[in-house]
Formats: C-alpha cells, sequence, structure tokens
C-alpha cells in the first residue's frame, strides 16, 4: 500500500477491482465501513461475479475477466476528454510534459523494438526522455508537443471509447459510464479515491499493468500521496509484505536493492548500472543512495570481511544467469536441471499453476525438503489418492524430509502489514512435538555446513565462511538479535559530511560506534555502517524496538497513529505525501492536512517524503525515488512490455481477436515469457467456451484451513460458480456434481447455480464466466477436493512472472 | 465495554411464582447493521468458540450457508440471499445473520411446559436451562423465527444464549467481540433502539428509502434488532417474517387457559421422568461410544 489500512477511512470513494477486500480482507475492511458511515463514502466494486464486497457496494459493474487494462483505459481516455484532470498537479508532479524520443511508435498492438523470436522488446532505446546537454529532460510546458508525454498519452487512449470498452469487457455502457464518472469526480483537491486491490489484478499476464493502468488514473486525479489516496495492495498473508521487503524472490536483495547479474562483473559497473544522476533540476534523486544501502548490507552480512580491498566483498554475491522465479524452477525441475528442493512454507503443487506438470517435476527430483507447520499436498505429491492425486508412487524415486516447523504464534518476531506497519508480536504456546522454528532450523543446517566446509573444504568457501553469525546461541538465533542486524548499525563514528560553508570545521559525530542507527540517512559507502535492509532502518533504534510501540494516539485524526509499530521507510505513513501538498506548500485540502511548508521546513502530521529543507523554491519534486523526482505517466525502459498499458487478451481468451489491434503477434501479452510445451497446452474457445477465475473464500486461508474444523464446517466442500443461464444451457441444476476441464485437466465439484454471476456481451458472444474458489485439497480434515490449479495455465506477468490465475479457460460438464 | 447486569430472573417457564423485583438491572440488546455485514462468518466461529460447540463438516448443498441450517451445535448461522429485481435492473446479496431474537415477549418460554427450562433475565436475554428440558419441542412451536434445535444427542433444546455469561461480567457477546466491521453492536437496548435509528436515517440520505429498524411489536420487540436496508420487506432477508407474533395457540395456554397449566405442568413432570428413563440411558451409551 503507498497509504494504509487506518488510511482508507478518509478516502471519499473507495474503488474496489482486481480484488474482493471484504471476502479476502474482512478485518482492514472495516476501515471501508468507517469512510462510509463517517465520511459519507461511497463504495464502487467493478468484478466479474457480484462478490461479498459488492454486497455492501453502492454502485456494481460486471467485467469479463482480464479485460481491467481496457476498462481502465476507457476510464482514463473519459478523463482526459471530459477534462476531469487536477491538471496543477499533473503539471508539476508527473511526466507529462516530458518530452519522448520521436522515434517511438506505437503500431498496431506492438510498441517500437519488439523482438519476435525472442518474444521480448529487445530495443528500448526509443522509450526514452529528449535529454538536453545539461542532461536533463526536455519539457514542453504548453503539453503540446507531439512527443510529449501528455499528447502521447492523449492520443494512445482515444483508441478506448466507452464503445470499445463495453466490447471488450462486456460492461455494459451506462454501468462502465457511471463508474467512469464516479472515479472522475475525485480529480478536485476536495476529494480523494483510494483503490484496493489484490490478487485480481496481479495473477494475470498483464498484472503489473493492471496496477500502472490505476496509478495512471490516481495521478491524474492529484490523489497519489493523499489521505484518502493512493494505490492499495491488499496483501494475502499477514507478514507477506515482510518476506517480500527482506527479498522472497531473485531479482532482488533485501530492501528491493537489484541484485547483480552475469553481466555486472565489476563492483564499480554494478554500482554505476544502479546509481542514477537527477534527471530534472533540484531533484532529490534519492536511488543516488544506492552505493551506501548496498555496502552496509554487506557490511551485515560480512562484517570485517568485506572491506574496501575486497570491493566490500562484492565477488561473493551471487549473479544471476537468469530467471530464478517460481515458475522458471519448476521449468528447470521439469527439465530435470535441478536436482534438490527445499521448500519453505510453500505448497507449490497447490499454489503454482498446473499441477501435472508440477507433479512431474517434483518426481524429476533427488531431493525434496519440506519445512511447515502443516502436513501438505507437495510433501505427499508422491502418494495416491485416487482421482485427486492419481500417481503411481512405486516410479517415483524423489526423497523427501520433513522438518516440521512453527507457525507464527509459537515464536515472537515481527509482521509487516500491508500498510508497511511493522509489528512486533509475543510468543503465544510452544511448537508442538518436534517441531521447530524456521530460524532453528535453518540456523542449524548453516552451522553443520560450515563445519563441513572447514572440515571437508569445496568450492568457494568464502562466503559461508565469512558470513556474519554473532548471535547468542549459534544454532537458534534470537528473533531480536536478527531486527537488531536487520535496522543496522554503527561500525564506526558516523561522521557529518563537510560543510562547505565551514570547510575547516571538524566533523560532529552523528553515530558513536556501536550504536544502533536511527535511520537509513546515516548509512554510508565507506564500510563504517552495517545494516541488513535499508528500508527498515529505524525499526530497532538506540531507543529500542520501535516495532513494539503500541501509542493509540493520533492528534491529527486522520489514522496516523505515528507512534504505533514503525512504518518503513522512515515511520512514514503515507508515500509521496510532498504531494498532498501544492507546489507552493499548502495544503490541497487543508481538511486532510497531512504536511505542509511552514517557511522553513516541511511538516505535519506524517513525516516528510522529502527532505525537511527542500522548499517548494528548490525545484525538487515529491517523488523522490525517481530520477527526475516526478511520477511517470509513461514509464520509459522499464516495464515489460510497453510504457503505456495496452490491452491484451488472457493467453486463454473466450473471444476471437483483441479488438484493439489486428496483429495476430498481440493477441495476448507479447512480452510475456511462454516455455516450449505451455503454449500447445492453452486451450481454445472451441473446446474450452467459458471463461474461468480461480479465488478465495473468506471462511478459509489458502490451504491452511482445511487442516482446522471450524473452517472446514463453515464451507465444508469444494464447489464452482456458475450463473443461471449457463446452468440452464448445461441442463445443471443448483447442488449437482460436475466436472470442470480445461487442457490440463479436470476437476469435480459441487455446483452452485447463482444470480451473481452474469454471461455479458462481448462484441456480440455471450461470454459464461465459471468460478472456482481455492482452498480444497487432499489433505486435511475438510471434506477432500481437486486442487483447482489441476486447470490453470503456466504462464505469468512479463514482469514479475505471478501466474495467471485469473483467466483462462474452462468447459462444464454434469458429473 | 458494556454495562453489568445482573442475572435476576424476571420470567420463568410454568412458573407461577413472582419474580425479584429489588434490584434494578438494565435492559441489552445487539443490535445487527445488515448494512455493514460481509457475511464473513467470524460470528459464527466466535460461537463456536466461546461455547464451545463443534458441528459436524456438511457438505456443499449448492449455497453459501454452511452449516446449511441452525443446528443445536450452530446457534447462529449467516443466511444468504439473492434478490434481484430486473425491472429496475438492481441486484443485492443479502446477508443475515440468524439466530435468536430474545423477544421481550418470548413465545418459546410461553410454550415451554416444563418448570425453569426457558428463563428471562432482567436484562432480556432469553436462556434455556438445560437441565430442567424435557425435550418435548414446544419451544420450537412457541417460537415465531424457528430458532430452537432439539438436539439428537441430548433430546434438549438449544439456542443463543445472547452470551449470558459474558454479559452478566460485563462482557459483549462474543459474535460482537469479533465482528470485524462492527455490523454487531451491544449496548443498553435505549442506546441500541437510537443508534438503529440513526443509521436507518444514514442509509436512508445513501437512497435506501425503506431503511428501518426491525424491533418487532408483534413479540413485545427484540433484544437482537436488525438495521434493516428494506425494513419494509423483511421477508427478503431468507424469510425474517414482518410481522412476528406469538401462536394463537401458545398465548390460548398461556392466558385464558393458565389455571389448565397447573395440571400440565405435573402432567410435564411426570413426562419428564419417563423422558429421563427413556433418554438417559441413550446419553450415557453415546457417551461410552465417544470415549471408546
Amino acid at each position: 500500500m503507498t497509504n494504509s489500512w487506518n488510511d482508507i477511512k478518509n478516502a471519499d470513494l473507495v474503488l474496489i477491482m482486481g480484488g474482493n477486500a471484504a471476502e479476502a480482507h474482512p478485518c482492514g475492511f472495516k476501515w471501508v465501513t468507517e469512510a462510509m458511515q463517517h465520511r459519507k463514502a461511497k463504495l464502487v466494486v467493478v468484478d466479474p461475479r457480484f462478490t461479498r464486497s459488492a454486497a455492501v457496494a453502492d454502485y456494481y459493474a460486471p467485467i469479463r475477466v482480464g479485460t481491467d487494462i481496457a476498462f481502465l483505459a476507457g476510464v482514463i481516455n473519459y478523463m482526459l476528454s471530459n477534462n476531469k484532470v487536477h491538471m496543477e498537479y499533473v503539471k508539476a508532479y508527473t511526466n507529462a510534459t516530458y518530452l519522448i524520443n520521436p522515434d517511438f511508435k506505437f503500431d498496431n498492438g506492438l510498441f517500437a523494438g519488439y523482438d519476435e523470436a525472442k518474444r521480448t522488446y529487445a530495443d528500448k532505446s526509443t522509450w526514452q526522455y529528449v535529454k538536453g546537454k545539461d542532461g536533463y529532460v526536455e519539457v514542453d510546458d504548453t503539453m503540446q508537443a507531439p512527443n510529449c508525454v501528455w499528447q502521447l498519452m492523449k492520443q494512445h487512449y482515444a483508441r478506448y471509447t466507452p464503445e470499445m470498452v463495453t466490447k471488450i469487457c462486456g460492461t455494459p455502457k451506462d454501468a462502465f459510464l457511471k463508474v467512469a464518472e464516479m472515479i472522475a469526480s475525485t480529480s478536485t483537491p476536495d476529494r480523494a479515491m483510494t483503490i484496493l486491490y489484490a490478487l485480481g489484478w496481479t495473477q494475470h499476464s498483464v498484472g503489473s499493468q493492471n496496477i500502472r493502468a490505476m496509478a495512471m488514473i490516481q495521478l491524474l486525479l492529484g490523489n497519489m500521496g493523499r489521505a484518502g489516496g493512493g494505490v492499495n495492495a491488499l496483501r494475502g498473508h499477514a507478514n507477506v509484505q515482510g518476506i517480500t521487503d527482506q527479498c522472497a524472490y531473485a531479482e532482488v536483495l533485501p530492501g528491493y536493492l537489484s541484485a547483480p547479474t552475469d553481466a555486472d562483473d565489476t563492483h564499480a559497473k554494478y554500482l554505476e548500472t544502479r546509481t542514477p544522476k537527477p534527471l530534472r533540476p533540484g531533484s532529490m534523486n534519492f536511488p543516488a543512495n544506492f552505493p551506501k544501502w548496498s555496502v552496509s548490507q554487506r557490511k551485515a552480512w560480512f562484517g570485517d570481511a568485506a572491506n574496501k580491498d575486497n570491493d566490500f566483498a562484492y565477488d561473493w554475491l551471487p549473479k544471476r544467469d537468469g530467471a530464478y522465479d517460481v515458475l522458471a524452477m519448476f521449468e528447470r525441475m521439469f527439465q530435470g536441471k535441478m536436482n534438490g528442493f527445499i521448500c519453505q512454507g510453500f505448497n507449490p503443487i497447490a499454489a503454482v499453476p498446473n499441477k501435472k506438470k508440477l507433479g512431474t517435476a517434483l518426481a524429476k527430483l533427488k531431493y525434496l525438503v519440506i519445512m511447515d507447520p502443516l502436513q501438505t499436498e507437495t510433501a505427499e505429491f508422491w502418494k495416491n489418492f485416487g482421482e485427486y492425486n492419481n500417481v503411481e508412487s512405486e516410479k517415483i524415486q524423489t526423497e523427501v524430509f520433513r522438518l516440521p516447523a512453527s507457525c507464527f504464534a509459537e515464536d515472537p518476531g515481527t509482521f509487516t502489514s500491508s500498510g508497511r506497519v511493522i509489528q512486533w508480536h509475543g510468543k503465544a504456546i510452544d511448537p508442538p512435538g518436534e517441531a521447530k522454528t524456521d530460524r532453528e532450523i535453518m540456523a542449524s543446517l548453516f552451522m553443520k555446513l560450515r563445519e563441513m566446509y572447514a572440515k571437508e573444504g569445496g568450492v568457494f568457501p568464502e562466503p559461508i565462511k565469512a558470513l556474519t553469525w554473532a548471535y547468542s546461541n549459534p544454532t537458534n538465533p534470537a528473533p531480536e538479535e536478527v531486527l537488531r542486524e536487520i535496522n543496522g548499525r554503527a561500525l564506526a563514528d558516523v561522521l557529518s559530511p563537510p560543510d562547505p560553508k565551514n570547510p575547516k570545521e571538524p566533523p560532529k559525530v552523528l553515530v558513536k560506534a556501536g550504536e544502533q542507527l536511527p535511520g537509513f540517512g546515516l548509512l554510508r559507502d565507506d564500510g563504517s555502517t552495517a545494516c541488513g535492509n535499508w528500508i527498515y532502518s529505524g525499526v530497532w533504534s538506540q531507543a529500542g524496538n520501535n516495532s513494539a510501540r503500541r501509542d493509540t494516539s493520533d492528534p491529527s485524526g486522520l489514522g496516523v497513529y505515528q507512534n504505533w509499530g514503525f512504518a518503513w521507510p522512515a515511520n512514514r505513513r503515507i508515500l509521496y505525501n510532498r504531494a498532498s501538498a501544492s507546489p507552493d506548500g499548502k495544503p490541497w485540502d487543508p481538511k486532510r492536512r497531512q504536511i505542509a511548508w511552514n517557511g522553513a521546513a516541511w511538516a505535519g502530521s506524517d513525516v516528510p517524503d522529502i527532505a525537511p529543507a527542500l522548499g517548494p523554491d528548490s525545484g525538487a519534486g515529491p517523488f523522490i525515488m525517481t530520477p527526475e523526482g516526478t511520477a511517470r505517466l509513461f514509464a520509459v525502459g522499464l516495464m515489460a512490455e510497453g510504457p503505456l498499458p495496452e490491452h491484451y487478451e488472457p493467453f486463454e481468451t473466450p473471444v476471437s481477436a483483441n479488438l484493439m489491434n489486428t496483429n495476430p503477434k498481440a493477441v495476448s501479452n507479447p512480452a510475456a515469457r511462454v516455455y516450449k510445451g505451455d503454449m500447445e497446452q492453452f486451450g481454445t474457445s472451441k473446446e474450452f467456451p467459458y471463461a474461468a477465475t480461480t479465488y478465495r473464500l473468506t471462511e478459509h486461508f489458502h490451504y491452511w484451513t482445511k487442516n482446522s474444523k471450524i473452517n472446514a464446517v463453515t464451507q465444508p466442500s469444494q464447489f464452482v460458480e456458475i450463473g443461471e443461464e449457463l446452468a440452464k444451457d448445461k441442463g445443471l441444476k443448483n447442488g449437482d456434481m460436475v466436472k470442470v476441464k480445461s487442457n490440463r485437466g479436470e476437476i469435480k465439484a459441487t455446483v452452485v447455480v447463482t444470480k451473481r454471476i452474469k454471461g455479458l456481451d462481448c462484441n456480440g458472444k455471450k461470454v459464461h464466466t465459471v468460478g472456482i474458489p481455492i482452498h480444497w485439497g487432499f489433505i486435511g480434515v475438510a471434506n477432500t477436493g481437486h486442487l483447482s490449479n489441476t486447470l490453470t495455465p503456466f504462464v505469468g506477468d512479463a514482469n514479475s512472472q505471478t501466474p495467471e490465475f485469473k483467466a483462462f479457460l474452462v468447459n462444464i460438464e454434469k458429473a | 465495554m458494556t454495562m453489568q447486569s445482573s442475572l435476576d430472573i424476571v420470567a420463568r417457564s410454568a412458573t407461577t411464582t413472582p419474580s425479584p423485583s429489588v434490584r434494578q438491572g438494565v435492559e441489552v440488546a445487539k443490535l445487527i447493521d445488515e448494512s455493514k455485514c460481509i457475511g464473513c462468518k467470524a460470528c459464527q466461529v466466535a460461537c463456536s468458540q466461546w461455547n464451545e460447540l463443534s458441528d459436524d463438516i456438511g457438505t456443499n448443498v449448492g449455497v453459501y450457508d454452511n452449516p446449511s441450517d441452525l443446528t443445536d451445535k450452530s446457534w447462529t448461522l449467516m443466511r444468504f440471499t439473492e434478490v434481484e429485481d430486473a425491472a429496475k435492473g438492481t441486484m443485492e446479496w443479502l446477508i443475515r445473520k440468524d439466530g435468536c431474537m430474545h423477544c421481550a415477549d418470548p413465545g418459546c418460554l410461553k410454550a415451554c411446559p416444563s418448570p425453569g427450562a426457558i428463563i428471562q433475565y432482567a436484562n432480556g436475554i432469553v436462556d434455556f436451562k438445560q437441565e430442567n428440558c424435557i425435550g418435548c419441542g414446544n419451544c420450537v412451536t412457541g417460537c415465531p423465527f424457528d430458532i430452537p434445535r432439539i438436539s439428537k444427542k441430548d433430546n434438549k433444546a438449544y439456542k443463543c444464549t445472547l452470551c449470558s455469561d459474558r454479559v452478566s461480567v460485563g462482557l459483549e457477546p462474543a459474535c460482537v467481540k469479533t465482528c470485524p466491521t462492527g455490523a454487531i453492536v451491544f449496548g443498553k437496548k435505549e442506546d441500541m433502539v437510537s443508534y438503529g435509528n440513526k443509521r436507518a436515517g444514514e442509509l436512508k440520505e445513501r437512497g435506501f428509502q425503506n431503511a428501518g429498524l426491525y424491533n418487532p411489536a408483534g413479540v413485545g420487540g427484540t433484544h437482537v434488532m436488525y438495521v434493516l436496508k428494506h425494513a419494509d420487506t423483511p421477508e427478503k432477508y431468507a424469510g425474517l417474517p414482518n410481522d412476528p407474533s406469538i401462536s394463537p395457540l401458545v398465548s390460548l395456554w398461556k392466558g385464558t387457559l393458565k389455571p389448565l397449566a397447573v395440571f400440565a405442568m405435573i402432567g410435564a413432570v411426570v413426562g419428564g421422568f419417563f423422558h429421563y428413563m427413556k433418554v438417559g440411558p441413550v446419553e450415557e451409551k453415546e457417551d461410552e461410544k465417544e470415549s471408546a
């Protein structure tokens, strides 16, 4: 979330799209009911199904699965055509006025630079700014130049007329216009809209661009950085924000530091390519501090062994030679290129698409290590469970080790909420039986490995030998010790930088050697500071464990709760909050005053997201994490499939064509990675005529709670949902047992026939949707069921590789 | 937190002795704001956990209501109703938390022939005392909301207690404590009536012309009330009665024919004796089976 849970109460309009907050986030949903009751906010839901969120909404609009970009692009067009834009904000705080390489083009579904053979944009050189001799981007304040972002955007989205939106999305025109009008109503400075989304946007082959399209809308409305505004991802586990922050995937190191690749052969090159130069005069260009974050991280990991002479142990960092996301891992395993797999708190045979492929892949492993508090389907993938897991056990040679782990309530530590608030929690009970905490398991494994390296030698032992491991109990580090290490400390006295006005003045000691750091502002790239994760710096300062703070005072009444836990970065509750004030430093909405310029500094109810002394005259923009200081309506070179979100059909589409182009190469995301063999496994609408989507139910949590009786009582057995019209066509009655098939497998379930799912008219074709809740499997106390990913396609978003669980094709018949 | 209220009993089934009246208790009420309810069933789970109930794992019968009905082990239940108005083009998914309404004039208590099996506290809570229950099922007939369920295990009637055990020590009912959206609130009955009317007013402003408080006069008002978006047509909410009242047969039993009740009470005691003889051993057998 750019904002926080509590902040939802400040919204005038709550849009739920690409998520179902009432269903999946019932506790956080209280802030929606707060906004509705006390701020008279309106709630709008756009979803293929009339959901639990829709049940309490003021307005609901249906949409075909996988067409969100067309809908949002239509909203952009509506706003631009009807002057529903916060123009002062857009001109000052976005790159609308910036000039783009005149050779940039978009033609019949493809942007410039596409390489069909590689399914990638090999040449993104035209997706770039025009720079002057001073190195700054050239701008056109009149926004008339044909190659300025504003004009490019206008031209791109003019194609998404309300009629086109209706044809693609199946949303009735009046419903689309009603939602567009409601969204556009927040373009005035006295109104704000929040958008709540979750996996309904991320789990698509165009997932990242779904979110970018929404970010563009929020920028055009002037809602970023504002109380009651923002783009808010509701995270699906209590601590999935924390695990992402600490690096749950291979592309980044903790704190979202770009991980080195094979191309980064020297330390200097690694740092240089990640340390940008400012793109506009006065820009704060905060990412220029990358070397401080990176060097301090390696000091935390390797201590004295990381020093100037060895480039702070840069050579010890792994250099990526390709993709290591979960789809790539299972592809390697499937091809027999992976021998072992340590699977920690993860049930991939249920949670990754195409169960059959996953089972085949796991069977090629020599060993599989499971660390989990629960028995999982992955741990039992080799066992025959009849129709639910029909494998020949005798042919599977994979050796499976199970290490029983503890649950969150059996161990103290922190949760990081969707709103980036790090909160300490205690331990309720001891883990049962032989279960150990994940830390103890990992630390014991590490100590054993280190011992083996010491005794037996081995290839490349240095990083293992030199790793900092100064815990009081090396086989069971205390969570307090780990959090202190993540926060960071001074290894030598940290001195103030030389004062240019008084060069002879001796530097001041800002932090004494050995002290905990107060925040990332004190990090140095000379080896004098250690910090495991720069964004968490400040969580355990000299003052102690700030994540354990429980002060409920809220002087501004905006739900800031500055002394409750610790929000990263820098205890800031709303990101980009400089944009809550106008360029001259006054709050856009005095009733929701966040920070303002007081003549000498920025101050207010939140920690300013800008250097406190950089006043309105400094030229520093509010989006300090870009080198230009402004937000990007046009994403220059960063996205895989284009700088402006464009509608592409899901890889399995129920309609015959992408109405936005006539290019057979651009029906679905042209830059999405598809492995050999998987393309052939995609089904066609001829054989599998119905759009399908998977989702969660409020009664269950993923594949965990089927182990809990009380959850099983409230939602006991597997079902799928279809509309009344489709049920009639197929001769199905409510409660019948049905088979749902995709080109990858079939499941059996009870059918719930509902008025809440309607056939949608998409360009003359009636598209029906089959809704498939997940949650059942062949382990647990709930009634046995089929893993729903038996049906889903092995393809992901072109940027994040998040699988396309939310849009695929099935057929349905009576079982 | 809520007020503490005494456990003085003001009405007792099949009893003619006067009730205590010295202490001045307050009447309590639970208010369920349907417009804020998302049907998450946290209240169902909290109810089961606080009351140490463990219902059977059923099956999906084509709806979200699970278990599919109230049982002796499920004292509250979310009922989902899909309402479509084709003419207006509107769709609603109405969700109602079902359970005992704790009527001021409880039909179950009036109908009950067993002394002290059903009682009403001064705070308004209507409670079943299973040790006195003879399992005759009259409370089921007497209830205009179809709430009590007779257990197959011990042949006794069960229903929501409004967490009388929690309320007596100043705690709110478990469902109220757990409700994540603030759809269920609890307090003095007069406060709940005024808050409910305020909410109804707010819903009218939001466009629900017929929003209102459900506190039906036919049963003397209730200690569980709803704020409904469509208070004019409560039947839409899985058959919530529009104008509930106690069956005339039950009224007759407690009214003009009251003297006869004394004889019936004697009959009940005799019935209870035979019931014990018949059911008691069965219960023991079941227990033996479970512990085996």
